[in-house]
């Protein structure tokens, strides 16, 4: 089979897996959010409620192409995560996740809000922050297996965090930005405490807020997955103590969201070039030499 | 099947009341009541709620922004009265700045009474509320349907 079949099928696959995986990790990340600050939480499916809600609500949209733009960031997201979980490119599902995070950015500014405006300046500088150390992950993937295929990379004896422990800190720290997490929720929160209406996504309403729901635990799923390559190896029992790791990392993220307030755009941008260049810099210099 | 009564998203305006009521709606939220149970989130968005709780009496400074939130939401949506002022202007019914209760600017489905409401009571006009939002959005329905 030609890896563009491969790709179509897998994107098929996790178009329809992911969301559902995606949908009950957003409902126990709730409740598990709700039980750290003393409260019961809402139901399981709660985030599946929603979506069901938001898609039978009225169509309203401040222009025509915002529902176009927000539909081409879930299909990238979903484009990305075939070819990641296919054990394809790894660099290029990293653009086709920040060519999506592009659309969503373009969709807040098509909007023309002042308060969607802030929001997708703030995206914009949430991806500027992550960006340089998404790549150092891929970079260190290739010094060690001298390929960017996730397949390789699950294929070595050992674990290759065992040759990247700085750079899967340094993952770990924009993790928080990438799964949209307090302090690092610059665009948009969950919390409407700390939010500016409702940052990129005031405009959007309905069906359209359905898609960046479901984008949102498409990408959740996908770094998730990015998470697990890092421990996961040619033995079949590597993939339940990934599994296991992966948990307790998204668990730490949960504890962080609940622990921490928003930060300032400077402190997110300046941490996370500073934590970046020390983690991702040393490993890969480590690796060279 | 309608889900809007699954998940209520609440936005909460205070127009001119004297805070009981507003220290009370977000009670509701809180630890104690946790009205997240029913899927109540505090949105502070008019695009993405589908209850309007409104606190305090309607003035003619405020009249204006309470219909423009009302006019921002989208369908299916639902007005709840939260507390005697905004029921029905309350102690300040013959203030001379004073309109009267929010069905004065905005139609509205619930009345929740009290001075200042409490929370139980803000709950129980929520599940009331999002009733009327199940036979809103079926009523929508048909009208698409009918439209198509």
């Amino acid at each position: 089979m030609n890896s563009f079949l491969i790709t179509l099928i897998a994107t098929i696959v996790f178009a329809i897996v992911a969301p559902v995986l995606g949908c009950l990790l957003d409902g126990l990340d709730r409740i598990i959010s709700a039980r750290m600050q003393g409260r019961v939480g809402p139901p399981l499916l709660q985030p599946y409620y929603d979506v069901r809600k938001l898609l039978q609500k009225e169509k309203v949209s401040v222009n025509s192409v915002e529902q176009v733009y927000i539909a081409c960031a879930l299909v990238f997201t979903l484009i990305g995560g075939g070819i990641f979980f296919s054990g394809q490119n790894f660099l290029l599902c990293i653009f086709l996740v920040t060519l999506s995070a592009l659309f969503f950015i373009v969709a807040g500014y098509s909007t023309r809000s002042p308060y969607a405006e802030v929001g997708a300046e703030r995206e914009t500088l949430q991806v500027m922050s992550y960006e340089p150390m998404v790549l150092f992950v891929a970079i260190v993937f290739y010094q060690v297996t001298g390929s960017f295929d996730v397949s390789t990379v699950v294929s070595l004896d050992h674990p290759i965090i065992t040759y990247t422990i700085l750079a899967f800190i340094g993952f770990l720290f924009i993790l928080t930005i990438k799964l949209r997490k307090s302090p690092f929720d610059l665009s948009s929160s969950h919390h409407a405490h700390q939010e500016l209406v409702k940052g990129i996504t005031t405009e959007m309403s309905g069906s359209t807020l359905a898609q960046v729901e479901i984008m949102h635990w498409c990408e959740n799923i996908l770094f998730m997955g990015w998470t697990a390559l890092f421990f996961i190896t040619a033995s079949p029992i590597s993939w339940v103590i990934a599994l296991v790791l992966t948990a307790l990392v998204y668990f730490l993220e949960i504890l962080i969201d609940n622990n921490f307030a928003r930060v300032k755009w400077q402190s997110m941008l300046k941490s996370a070039w500073f934590v970046a260049l020390l983690a991702g810099g040393i490993n890969i210099a480590l690796l060279a030499w | 099947m309608s889900f809007a009564s699954k998940s209520p998203w609440v936005i909460h305006y205070d127009a001119s009341s004297c805070n009981g009521c507003d220290i009370e709606v977000l009670a509701a939220l809180c630890p104690g009541y946790d009205a997240e149970r029913l899927g109540v989130i505090n949105t502070g968005n008019p695009k993405h709620a589908d209850i309007f709780l409104v606190t305090g009496s309607v003035n003619e400074q405020n009249i204006s922004v309470v219909k423009e939130i009302y006019n921002q939401m989208i369908e299916p949506k639902v007005v709840i009265a939260c507390g005697c002022c905004a029921c029905t202007g309350g102690v300040f019914h013959d203030c001379y700045n004073v309109l009267g209760g929010v069905d004065k600017a905005i139609p509205v489905d619930v009345y929740a009474p009290g001075c200042a409401v409490r929370p139980e009571a803000l709950i129980d006009a929520i599940i009331e509320g999002v009733g009327i939002l199940d036979e809103k959005a079926k009523k929508l329905k048909s009208a698409e349907k009918e439209q198509a």
